[in-house]
């Protein structure tokens, strides 16, 4: 019991420890910004006409947009064939194919992010360029983030299905319902929290995503008006940008560094709402 | 999900655990050990840093007990940095500014920016309006200064870099003038873009872009107006479009400091300027 104990106390230090050091990044992260948000009115991360922080002009808003976009652009892909791979894992596969398939994956999920970019660089970029210049684009960057997020999806939502009492399949099963009746009508709805959480985390991930992201998107600061134009997101723009700021600029970049951070935070709140309801 | 341990879990976590923290506390005795060497911390430029690293190799060699550290991140971090006192010596691509007459620099050595192209474009010569026209969007396609019926591809550097300044003040442009289609950050991803799209044109370091096209890499130094964009060039003082490579300090360097700029100064080091494509100050 005194090993209990102690344990008991080196966890309750080690969450202490994780949970402050949050805190102090958030912190940070204000006192930093706080000459920007000070300093510059609110208005002209909206209002400036572009960014050319060095020309004092701060404008947030196609860099947010372009984050959105390529995030929710690799969800509309990946969210579908995650799906789509963890419904064949968990009932279509036989045992052997399904554990290499499911190995398969969690290589995939393996692969650092600068590999991704470097492959986006050096094979995709140019690809889409003979297709539609100027490559690095939107686009590009939408299709290495679906292959960044896709096993982090095909996962959580493999854990759900499995998760699935088998009571209900087998009840599903003894009422005559088809195959595919049964993932539809029951697994799928039964499974359904897990996989909405597991979602909201690939979309926290490709949110953040800066590397790959860096390398394959083209990086200007625009509207875009169609998927081949390049954009910049905003964890791309900390990362360009941070080594070589002062001043104003560099508290602008990490006001970026706050909006990206609460963005995720919405969505870590409520991926936490789904899982509540997953266990209640 | 619940988390089972057994009796035999907790036992191996514990030894985990302390096995842990006894490496720890060894590494961190090791660099305490070590506090009696000298440091020198240098950031900046990533277009000095391999050179600087190169040097302070060779220093550290001949002068044991001595220990460099190159830090990259950009010239305007090795001003930050030396005002700050972070870093002892600052490495900038650059000439000092007006406003940064309070820090001492040292030249090192020369490099020239050249405009780059895939060596499967035509193209082989522009002149400095051409250049401005397609770098402000005025020029779309190639065919308008004699190559292929295809779009422009525009790469432009990041903000803050300095070979960003000295292209857009040998230009005499705005940034904001500028219509980039990519916007890339270090060299190498400039010359991957370059080597991925055969209508692109961007600029880059000419040492880093001889380096590569020398190595079979496909792209090409243009001429620009006139003059080839060559190592040979920025050494006899042709090239209009290059920049010193320099030290930078927060006083007049003394000690450690000074020794090794003096070291990076000497012929000693020539070879290593040379091995880079960057020229040697005195060469000519």
């Amino acid at each position: 019991m005194q090993t209990d104990r102690l344990l008991a106390w080196i966890l309750r230090i080690g969450a202490t420890v994780a949970a402050l050091m949050m805190l102090l990044i958030l912190m940070f992260l204000l006192f930093e910004s706080w000459p920007a948000l000070t300093g510059l009115s609110l208005i002209r991360f909206v209002t400036d006409a572009a960014w050319h922080p060095l020309e004092g002009a701060y404008h947030l808003m196609p860099m947010l947009l372009a984050t959105l976009l390529a995030s929710s652009g690799a969800l509309m892909l990946a969210v579908p064939l995650g799906l789509a791979s963890a419904v064949f894992i968990v009932f279509f596969a036989s045992p052997r194919l399904a554990a290499v398939y499911k190995r398969l994956i969690e290589l995939l999920a393996g692969i650092p992010s600068v590999v991704f970019g470097f492959w986006g660089l050096t094979t995709l970029a140019p690809l889409i360029n003979e297709w539609h210049p100027p490559g690095a684009s939107l686009l590009t960057a939408v299709l290495v983030l679906t292959l960044m997020v896709l096993p982090m999806i095909t996962l959580t939502a493999y854990t759900a299905f499995v998760a699935v009492p088998d009571a209900l399949l087998r009840n599903a099963a003894a009422l005559g319902l088809s195959r595919w009746g049964m993932i539809a009508g029951v697994a799928l709805p039964a499974a359904r929290n897990g996989i909405v959480a597991g979602i909201i985390l690939a979309a926290a991930r490709a949110l953040g995503e800066t590397m790959a992201v860096l390398m394959v998107a083209g990086n200007v600061v625009q509207y875009p008006e169609s998927i081949f134009d390049p954009v910049r997101t905003l964890a791309a723009n900390i990362a360009l940008e941070m080594a070589y700021a002062m001043d104003d600029h560099r508290a602008v970049l990490f006001v970026s560094g706050l909006v990206l951070m609460v963005l995720v935070m919405v969505l870590s709140a409520l991926a936490g709402l789904f899982e509540r309801h997953r266990h209640a | 999900m619940s988390l089972h341990i057994s009796a035999d879990g907790y036992l191996r976590f514990y030894r985990t655990f302390i096995s842990a923290v006894i490496a720890g506390l060894m590494v961190f005795s090791m660099t305490t050990a070590h506090a009696g060497t000298q440091r020198l911390t240098l950031t900046g430029s990533s277009t000095v840093a391999p050179l600087v690293n190169e040097i302070a190799r060779r220093f550290e060699a001949q002068f044991p007990g001595v220990r460099i550290d190159v830090q990259t991140g950009g010239s305007s971090r090795g001003i930050n940095d030396v005002r700050k006192g972070v870093a002892d010596i600052g490495l900038v691509s650059r000439a000092l500014k007006p406003g940064e007459e309070d820090l001492h620099a040292y030249t090192i050595a020369l490099d020239g920016i050249g405009l780059i192209v895939h060596a499967r474009n035509p193209v082989v010569s522009l002149d400095k309006q051409q250049v401005v026209d397609i770098f402000t969007g005025k020029i779309t396609r190639w065919n308008a200064v004699g190559g292929d019926d295809a779009r422009i591809t525009v790469i432009n550097k990041a903000e803050g870099r300095s070979t960003l300044e000295l292209f857009l003040e040998y230009f005499q442009l705005k940034n904001s003038a500028i219509r980039p289609h990519v916007i890339i950050g270090d060299n190498a991803q400039g010359i991957k873009t370059i080597t991925g799209n055969r209508n692109a044109i961007g600029y880059v370091s000419i040492g880093a872009a001889e380096y590569e096209s020398r190595r079979g890499v496909p792209l090409r130094l243009l001429v620009l107006d006139g003059v080839a964009s060559s190592v040979d060039n920025v050494r006899n003082g042709n090239f209009p479009l290059s920049r010193p490579l320099n030290l930078v300090t927060a006083s007049a360097a003394q000690g450690l400091a000074r020794q090794f700029i003096t070291f990076a100064q000497s012929a000693q080091v020539h070879d290593l300027i040379e091995a880079q494509y960057f020229v040697p100050p005195d060469a000519d």
